[in-house]
């Protein structure tokens, strides 16, 4: 079974989001996403500044056997990216919720928070998939 | 649930992550792919091909069918074990099946096609063997194994008697040899040495756990693919079909053109393209930036459009590679990745031999 922390919210397409507290998320792929993808050999990150909202392809995670893209989950603005995964794209295979982070975004509508998921109803998701 | 292998539980108790390839149940891996195909380039993989097809040929006209059915020419096969890698054609010059033919004794041979083709293969073999004094007699009692990699002929050796070790020692490529229950041979689809080991379904599961405890890995469908691409080899249904000939999928040189008077089906055709040349070729691309390179991408030539057939991150290169159908005389290429257009090397495959790069950049 997955790894899914109880702390994190989730989107439907498998992205966590962890609230760092200040108005700024972190979000990546979930460790059922990247167990389910395979080995990671590339990443396309959002850009720093780029203005995203909830839906919108803000990047491609690319595995040996396929393309998987990258949907964000909140609103808002990309303030840092996880450069580290131009030559280490496998950091996402490894530790999907540490150094496997993809981007944080400064919330433009925080409320869209409590639209996610929490670990439970993610679970569900992930269980559905696996069936 | 699909069709399972007489490794089915073999697969499942090392971890795998079983898929539907072709109605069949096979390991896509069984952990990580990308150290599935390392172990492979670097050391040894054992791989579960038992979903192909073993169809066994015997009776007086046996080779004379061969020489009308397949566009290779059995002919060449001097010697009892020797094989053959050749395509068997439509009447309109298409790919109906790759496939490998070894002789046997008293006249007999055997053939090994694609899983997914084994139904039309069949069907289509029985038809035009009905002229001929041939009994074609499928075996799905047999299971198979394909060892690879550069420590592959050892382990195998150590794993099977004494006197068939010392013939395989002597065993040339594309040839097999049978002993102990099993048939031999010194083929592969990964561009590295080894065998593919034919073997009664009742005895595979022992050979699988003799072949592990050699330090053999087991190594899944997506390192198979992987390894087959960087070699250059094509894979049925991906870089060749029905709608594309040899000459459009860079295996003109599995064509036997001489004696010119041998009549195989698709000859015609094939004779009538090659004199106008074909419009299409098939070559390997090499992505210069990040990224990686699917199948069905669409290819921006200096002579107009093409496609890619296959394409994938190369492991062994770290770099993705990709073959790709083109207008002939194409020099330079473009390949279009979700909406952009991403710079292409044309490199002719394979792109890694005996597991070290060989691009030609």
């Amino acid at each position: 079974m997955s790894d899914i922390p109880k702390d994190l919210r989730y989107s439907p397409s498998h992205e966590w989001v962890r609230d760092e507290g200040n108005g700024v998320v972190t979000l990546g792929i979930t460790d059922h996403a990247q167990e389910s993808l395979g080995d990671l050999v590339f990443v396309e990150l959002p850009e720093v500044g780029q203005a995203i909202a909830v839906g919108d392809e803000m990047g491609v995670v690319e595995s040996v056997k396929a393309a998987s893209d990258l949907f964000s989950p909140v609103s808002g603005e990309v303030v840092e990216v996880n450069e580290t995964l131009g030559d280490t794209p496998e950091a996402i295979n490894g530790d999907p919720y540490g150094d496997g982070w993809i981007a944080k975004v400064k919330l433009s509508v925080p409320a869209e928070l409590d639209e996610l998921l929490d670990a439970d109803a993610y679970t569900a998701v992930a269980e559905e998939e696996d069936d | 649930m699909g069709r399972q292998t007489p490794l089915y539980d073999s697969h499942v108790a090392s971890g795998a992550k079983m898929v539907d390839f072709a109605g069949w149940d096979m390991p896509i891996h069984y952990g990580s792919q990308l150290n599935e195909h390392r172990q492979v380039r670097q050391a040894a993989g054992m791989f579960d091909v038992s979903h192909m097809a073993v169809v066994d040929l015997a009776g007086a006209a046996t080779r004379d069918f061969l020489r009308h059915l397949l566009a290779n020419d059995v002919a060449k096969l001097q010697t009892s074990g020797a094989a053959l890698y050749t395509c068997m054609l439509n009447p309109a010059g298409g790919i109906k099946d790759d496939l490998i033919v070894y002789r046997r004794d008293d006249g007999a041979y055997r053939m090994v096609v694609n899983a997914g083709t084994r139904d039309k293969d069949l069907a289509w073999i029985r038809e035009w063997a009905a002229d001929f004094d041939v009994a074609v007699t499928e075996r799905p009692d047999l299971a198979m194994i394909a060892v690879q990699g550069p420590a592959a002929r050892d382990a195998v050796h150590g794993v099977v008697s004494d006197g068939l070790a010392a013939g395989l020692a002597d065993l040339e490529r594309f040839h097999a040899l049978a002993g102990d229950g099993l048939f031999v041979a010194r083929t592969g689809y990964t561009g590295e040495d080894g065998y593919e080991i034919i073997v009664p379904g009742d005895a595979a599961a022992d050979l699988w756990a003799r072949l592990a405890a050699r330090g053999v890995a087991p190594t899944g469908l997506g390192a198979r693919d992987t390894l087959r691409l960087e070699a250059g080899l094509n894979l049925y249904g991906s870089d060749m079909d029905e709608d594309t000939t040899p000459l459009e999928s860079a295996l003109g040189w599995t064509v036997a053109w001489e004696p010119a008077e041998r009549d195989f089906i698709g000859r015609q055709a094939l004779e009538a393209q090659r004199a106008a040349g074909p419009a299409r070729i098939l070559v390997g691309l090499v992505l210069e930036g990040r990224g990686v390179l699917r199948g069905h991408q669409k290819v921006i030539t200096d002579k107009g459009e093409g496609e890619t057939t296959s394409g994938s991150f190369a492991p062994t290169l770290e770099r993705s590679v990709a073959l790709a159908r083109v207008p002939a005389g194409t020099t330079s290429a473009q390949v279009e990745i979700r909406g952009r257009l991403h710079d292409v090397i044309i490199s002719r495959p394979p792109f890694v031999k005996n597991g070290q790069p060989n691009l030609h950049i």
